[in-house]
């Protein structure tokens, strides 16, 4: 790589990083960092999808359920073990990685349309089971007393409570490292192979590329992203209910995927940053701003089909994932 | 009097039935819009919501307008007035939002009809409110009890408009000019636009038909229930799309039967099972379905466009 276009790089990032590590000191306003922490844990997610149906084109419609997992899972050793957040959330994302895998094995045997229907049945399933397992999840009431994450300090114990601001550095960081890891992962073997597959299933499998077990791997890193976020967020809200892992919530993270351009890491982060503060921004106009988000949604594909950010040509023909 | 089980499976049966022939008007939408132009309409929900509105409002206004009415055309007037408003939103809905994105990548679509649903639900409830309507029935509150089973009037209404609505969409496709090429256009449509068939005109008309098919769908769901909110559409849609790929998506008997089965498999899960779990039993019936044969009941082939 050129020296200058790495060190524009590192200018970059740094700059991001500068301003993301500022924000919260030039304006502490609690709910503002609220409204951002909010987005940019859509953004983690984003992230997640990115690498299923941006890289590898397979269109899920029940992404939800992955979050939903990983939060019950740092829910329930919290509550029954006191496992701590920094040590639970890696059994989140792995219970939810796995659950990608094991979806993936009969799923992903369909395709086209009927993948899409199968993920969707998978997070109804996933959702109403959570529901209906008062004995185990707590029923439609969800889990209550999570622990917040406690950060050890040389001056002692910080518990991350309910402030706002330790909770935007916690989904910035871990934003970050996933957006950093879908950099590198997209330019490896694995995610050349990942747009082999979006581009034609068909010839990559005839180059040589195991065209299943690249699936297999892609919902497992994407339902591993989206069990970290859904720790994340059992850890901020300290309580959790079936309700909060809908299928509306599945399909606002796959719009923030493809308003963000398919495929394109920026575009997922801040088509996510977008969609997920619009609500919160037009609160002035309160009764309407659904109303202003649907039509700004359909606007939007309207206007600029490939998404904000989408740099890849793309075909009709392979676009429907 | 105790109720033999013969008796409870005959009353789940016939509950089941109701609910079948709601899903299957709304199916038919989701399938013949699948069959035209291969996009999941999902926004076909909402319609169905709209027409459940529209419904209610034109019997506020018809009962007003014209008191002493029999309740039979009072129904017709409020069912065609909802029909004919919705033909026309599927209409303006196909104008304005899928046929400019027609060539681009078909995630947009289903981006677009997320929109689409948002809008419709928040006009809905600007104009309505956010809670429930209770809707007064026009159709007496008779109760017949046969051989132990409890049937209502506006269960039969429902099964009787359900079966003449499909009937007539059956003689429409199959043996009309417009029918035919409905069927043409599902098969090839750049074929048929190189034969001169207007395949925007007939890609409209299917979005009508479609869309006036869920707002009978909606108006028989309010009326039957005596309530509708604006958040209906939602999972009411989901169920009538389950039930179209049931019957393999893009069928239009397939989609009659999937509402049907659905409908029926609900009534008795929820009637022998429970009625919590009554929703993942649907769709789990769905993925294992999908996974065993693809196709759906009746469907013949997979849409296997990569």
């Amino acid at each position: 790589m050129q020296p200058a276009v790495l060190n524009r790089r590192i200018l970059k990032w740094s700059l991001g990083a500068a301003a993301a590590l500022l924000l919260p000191l030039i304006n502490p306003n609690p709910y503002h960092l609220d409204v951002l922490t909010t987005a940019l844990l859509y953004g983690l997610l984003a992230l997640g999808l990115n690498l299923i149906v941006g890289l590898t084109g397979v269109l899920h419609l029940g992404y939800a359920a992955f979050f939903a997992i990983g939060a019950y899972t740092y829910g329930l050793l919290s509550i029954r073990l006191g496992c701590p957040f920094w040590l639970g959330w890696i059994p989140s994302a792995a219970v939810a990685g796995l659950f990608g895998v094991a979806l993936g094995v009969p799923a992903l045997r369909v395709r086209g349309d009927y993948l899409a229907i199968v993920t969707l049945g998978f997070g109804e399933i996933v959702r109403i089971t959570l529901t209906n397992l008062d004995r185990f999840t707590g029923g439609p009431n969800g889990l209550v007393g999570i622990a917040h994450p406690v950060l050890w300090t040389p001056r002692g114990a910080m518990d991350f409570g309910v402030a706002s601001m330790p909770y935007y550095y916690l989904v910035c960081v871990a934003t970050a490292l996933a957006a950093g890891l879908s950099v590198r992962l997209s330019r490896s073997r694995i995610g050349r192979a990942w747009i082999a597959i979006r581009e034609d299933e068909l010839a990559a499998s005839c180059a040589g590329v195991p065209v299943l077990e690249l699936k297999l791997a892609a919902q497992g890193c994407g339902g591993a992203i989206a069990g970290v976020a859904g720790a994340i967020f059992a850890a901020k809200q300290g309580a959790i209910t079936p309700d909060s892992f809908d299928f509306i919530l599945s399909v606002m993270v796959l719009a923030m995927v493809v308003l963000g351009g398919l495929g394109s890491i920026r575009g997922a982060v801040i088509g996510a940053l977008l969609l997920g503060s619009l609500p919160e921004l037009l609160r002035g106009f309160e009764q309407y701003r659904m109303l202003i988000f649907g039509l700004s949604m359909i606007i939007v594909m309207r206007l600029r089909p490939q998404g904000l950010f989408g740099g890849f040509q793309r075909g009709s023909r392979n676009a429907a994932a | 009097m105790g109720i033999t089980p013969l008796q409870l499976f005959l009353q789940q049966l016939t509950n089941g039935l109701t609910l079948g022939s709601i899903y299957a008007l709304i199916a038919l939408g989701y399938t013949m819009i699948y069959g035209v132009i291969q996009l999941i309409n999902f926004a076909h929900g909402e319609v169905f919501m709209v027409g459940a509105y529209l419904a209610c409002s034109l019997l506020i206004v018809v009962s007003a307008a014209i008191p002493g009415l029999p309740w039979v055309v009072t129904l017709l007037l409020c069912g065609l007035g909802a029909m004919a408003a919705c033909g026309l939103l599927g209409i303006a809905i196909e104008r304005a939002a899928y046929r400019p994105i027609r060539q681009a990548p078909r995630l947009n679509a289903l981006i677009t009809a997320i929109g689409l649903s948002f809008l419709l639900q928040n006009v809905i409830m600007l104009i309505y409110g956010a809670t429930d309507l209770q809707v007064p029935s026009p159709v007496p509150m008779v109760r017949w009890n046969v051989g132990g089973i409890t049937v209502t009037v506006m269960q039969l209404v429902i099964w009787t408009s359900g079966a003449g609505l499909m009937l007539g969409l059956h003689v429409l496709v199959m043996s009309t000019r417009l029918g035919k090429a409905m069927r043409a256009t599902a098969q090839d449509l750049t074929a048929c636009a190189l034969l001169g068939i207007p395949v925007g005109r007939i890609i409209a008309t299917t979005f009508a038909i479609g869309s006036a098919l869920a707002a009978m769908g909606g108006m028989l769901f309010a009326f039957h229930y005596g309530t509708i909110n604006f958040h209906d559409g939602y999972l009411v849609g989901l169920k009538a799309f389950t039930a179209a790929v049931l019957g393999g998506i893009g069928n239009i008997p397939g989609a009659m039967v999937g509402g049907l089965v659905l409908g029926l498999l609900e009534g008795l899960g929820a009637g022998y099972l429970s009625a919590q779990w009554k929703n993942v039993f649907a769709f789990a019936i769905l993925v294992v379905l999908l996974l065993c044969k693809p196709t759906g009941l009746l469907g013949e082939r997979v849409a296997d466009r990569a």
